[in-house]
């Protein structure tokens, strides 16, 4: 591929176009720099053509990004060492513990306070005779099952 | 119909929301519901909902598309006695030889839909017609393409839950709401209204089965950016 360019040859690559110029002068260009060039825009057009769901790449890149910020500020604190090393380690599982205990106290809260309207099961039965009534009077089947 | 002014100065923006305001008296007046109704052994409950549907919804373009997945207990013959009472146009029932699933029921229900909005019912009176005009009142006024019923809301409730459904539906919304932050305060509810251009598009990229297929629609809609728009229910 960066053997022998035509002049002014145009390398089309999905949604990237890449102009390689050889210069009239006959000089070579540094390949590494070709190479990068090609590299690069290839990835990241290659990234979006095999992941064609766009919009679910940006929740896995949002959750990534809180990942990696976290991890850095963990491997921050073990380069400091404000806190022992030895409790820097396990932040990575009691920050998951806490999760676990967080997930476990919002459905006990949701569980308790769970709106419930017994008002309505009573509206409902009163629904049910007048719908049986009308139906008895059209002569739909409504006995019970 | 756009009536042309010839005077100069905010002509445009006049024109523009003229337009708008037109569009919107269209849609109001041309909007058509197609209620989808999946049913399974349903004899009883099937008429009892018709019943109520047409009691709730008088003066409103609908009709109800009753996907009976071959029952064994004659659903399908209350049905057709419900077509004698009220029209076969408003009641179209197309079954299917057996239990096929939720989502393929939803699907074949949407091939025999012509409305423009499409509102999705359990059969078993979980869902009570008389909050649908609520949320067809919601739907025009915020022009939003789901409205979605939710029962965790101040004013919403649920009546005859026992303790492990509770469980259940409240341990699946804590999860999905850590780790998809979907953006809608109940996700395993299933009474929605949607224009159906947008239902199409979200059914046909859904993947999963049973209790999460509901779960998966309005996650995957969210995440396409669908303005989705939530009314109290019980």
């Amino acid at each position: 591929m960066f053997g022998t360019l035509r002049k002014g040859f145009e390398f089309h690559l999905g949604t990237e176009i890449i102009n390689i110029r050889i210069p009239s002068d006959g000089s070579r260009i540094d390949h590494e720099l070709e190479a990068s060039m090609i590299h690069v825009p290839f990835v990241s057009a290659s990234v979006f053509c095999i992941h064609p769901r766009n919009d679910e790449m940006k929740h896995i890149v949002k959750i990534m990004a809180l990942l990696v910020a976290l991890s850095a500020i963990w491997i921050s604190l073990l380069q400091i060492s404000v806190i022992p090393d030895s409790y820097t380690w396990l932040l990575p599982l009691y920050f998951i513990i806490t999760l676990g205990c967080y997930g476990l106290f919002m459905v006990g809260i949701g569980l308790m306070q769970f709106p419930t309207c017994p008002q309505e099961a009573i509206l409902l039965q009163q629904d049910i005779i007048e719908a049986k009534d009308f139906l008895k009077t059209k002569g739909v089947d409504v006995g019970s099952d | 119909m756009i009536k042309p002014t010839p005077f100069k100065g905010f002509n445009g923006g006049d024109r523009e929301i003229t337009v708008k305001m037109e569009n919107q008296q269209k849609e109001k007046s041309s909007a058509k519901y197609s209620i989808i109704v999946p049913t399974y052994n349903e004899r009883l409950n099937i008429a009892l909902i018709v019943y109520l549907i047409f009691k709730h919804l008088s003066g409103i373009d609908f009709e109800i598309i009753v996907v009976d997945d071959g029952s064994p207990d004659g659903t399908q013959d209350i049905v057709k006695q419900l077509q004698q009472v009220y029209g076969e146009d408003c009641i179209l029932l197309r079954p299917r030889p057996k239990k096929l699933g939720l989502g393929t029921a939803y699907m074949h229900g949407l091939k025999h839909a012509s409305g423009n909005f499409v509102v999705i019912m359990d059969a078993d009176l979980s869902h009570h017609p008389k909050y649908l005009p609520s949320f067809i009142k919601k739907q025009m006024e915020t022009g939003a393409s789901i409205v979605t019923g939710t029962r965790y809301v101040k004013g919403g409730g649920v009546h005859g839950w026992n303790l492990m459904r509770k469980l259940t539906s409240r341990g699946a919304n804590v999860l999905a709401q850590t780790f998809l932050w979907p953006g809608v305060s109940d996700l395993t509810g299933s009474f929605r209204l949607y224009r159906k251009s947008v239902l199409e598009d979200v059914i046909s990229s859904c993947v999963s089965k049973g209790y999460v297929f509901q779960m998966e629609m309005i996650v995957r809609a969210s995440r396409k950016g669908y303005h989705i728009e939530e009314v109290v229910e019980m």
